[in-house]
């Protein structure tokens, strides 16, 4: 059924994708590499874990190699880029009407709470499988691929991969 | 001449500023080609939205040959751009984890600060989890050290791997892409045929 009428505006997805690859072309030209998400929340939780506990976040063998004595982890390049990301989005938002209260999407098979948990579960495992793979789907498998680089093909392939492999187990959460 | 920043073509000091610019047209993109909803990212793995396909691809081909250009011209030193490691397993096994937590959170971190961005708990609560993961990550780290740090590969090009030069695999991509629009298209027809409900 149709019901364009009640669709939201995007843009054109082949023009969205023409200007993200000049957008990863741009961010390479100028910095040297490309673009990234889940980086910055490595530099929160480090940040965190070294307010709280500050004499276990610097024995802590992953955690220590993010801290420095000069300046605080959040003073790092894709801290910024991050806020961008927030900020852009609300810009886009506001641009196409798409910024309302909060409210929560889902199946209108599944509950706000089963949602609310899947989306905490599914940010959980992006979490820890990005600090395996060495960034996440910005960083590996899009930047990564986009400069012929190994590792970010093989994070792009097993990500989609594993996605279309458990899919079916999943369908209530979307279909 | 670039990488501009590296080479001290711009002033490090303006790397925070640029950060904030890219980050806003990275953001603004994302949500503006719908990935601020994850029934619309989720739909690329049951067949009744590709967006997520469509833009992902065509952006990395855009780049690939755009890279290729730019070397070519001699405008950029592509041995100064900075080439993901590889590590194997370990990376192999952080896919497949970003993958089960992609199907079951249906979001990525930059698509949900997006998310979060208009107005949606989802998608905070994706980001709360991706903290919380790092941070059981951080813990857990001893105990998987070994793990993390094999198969180290160095920072190695698919030519490095296989010897077949970069154009081809731009070439060889950009096939597969468009092979793959088209086929996504005649599929996205079919499921939406059977759908009753499409909102997002």
């Amino acid at each position: 059924m149709d019901t364009n009428h009640n669709r939201p505006h995007y843009i054109n997805p082949y023009l969205g994708g023409v200007l993200l690859g000049l957008l990863v072309l741009l961010t390479v030209y100028i910095t040297g590499r490309g673009l990234g998400a889940s980086g910055a929340v490595k530099s929160t939780v480090v940040t965190t874990a070294k307010i709280i506990t500050p004499a276990k976040a610097e024995h802590n063998a992953y955690m220590k190699k993010f801290i420095s004595p000069d300046h605080s982890p959040m003073y790092n390049w894709l801290i910024f880029e991050s806020l961008g990301i927030f900020f852009g989005g609300l810009l886009s938002g506001i641009l196409f009407g798409r910024v309302k209260k909060f409210r929560i999407e889902k199946s209108p098979k599944i509950t706000n709470k089963t949602r609310l948990l899947a989306a905490l579960a599914g940010g959980i495992l992006f979490g820890i499988g990005s600090q395996f793979g060495r960034g996440c789907t910005s960083g590996a498998a899009l930047s990564g691929s986009a400069t012929f680089a190994f590792g970010g093909v093989l994070v792009m392939l097993a990500i989609f991969g594993t996605g279309y492999i458990l899919a079916w187990f999943f369908r209530k959460l979307w279909i | 001449m670039g990488p501009l920043i590296p080479n001290g073509i711009i002033n490090g000091d303006w790397s925070f500023v640029i950060a904030l610019l890219i980050g806003i047209a990275f953001g603004f993109l994302l949500e503006a080609s719908g990935f601020s909803s994850s029934r619309n990212i989720t739909g690329v793995f049951y067949g009744y939205n590709f967006v997520v396909l469509r833009v992902f691809f065509t952006a990395v081909i855009v780049a690939m040959v755009g890279l290729l250009y730019f070397d070519y011209f001699g405008w950029l030193d592509l041995s100064k751009i900075f080439i993901l490691p590889t590590f194997l397993k370990p990376m192999l096994l952080g896919g497949v984890i970003m993958g089960l937590g992609f199907i079951i959170g249906g979001f990525c971190p930059g698509t949900s600060y997006t998310a979060i961005a208009i107005g949606k708990l989802d998608g905070l609560f994706f980001a709360i989890g991706l903290f919380i993961g790092i941070y059981i990550f951080a813990l857990a780290f001893p105990l998987f050290k070994d793990f993390y740090y094999s198969d180290n590969m160095g920072h190695v090009t698919l030519t490095d791997v296989t010897g077949i030069p970069a154009p081809w695999f731009a070439a060889g991509f950009t096939v597969i892409a468009l092979a793959a629009f088209w086929i996504t298209m005649v599929i996205e027809k079919r499921v939406r045929k059977n759908f009753t409900e499409y909102k997002f």
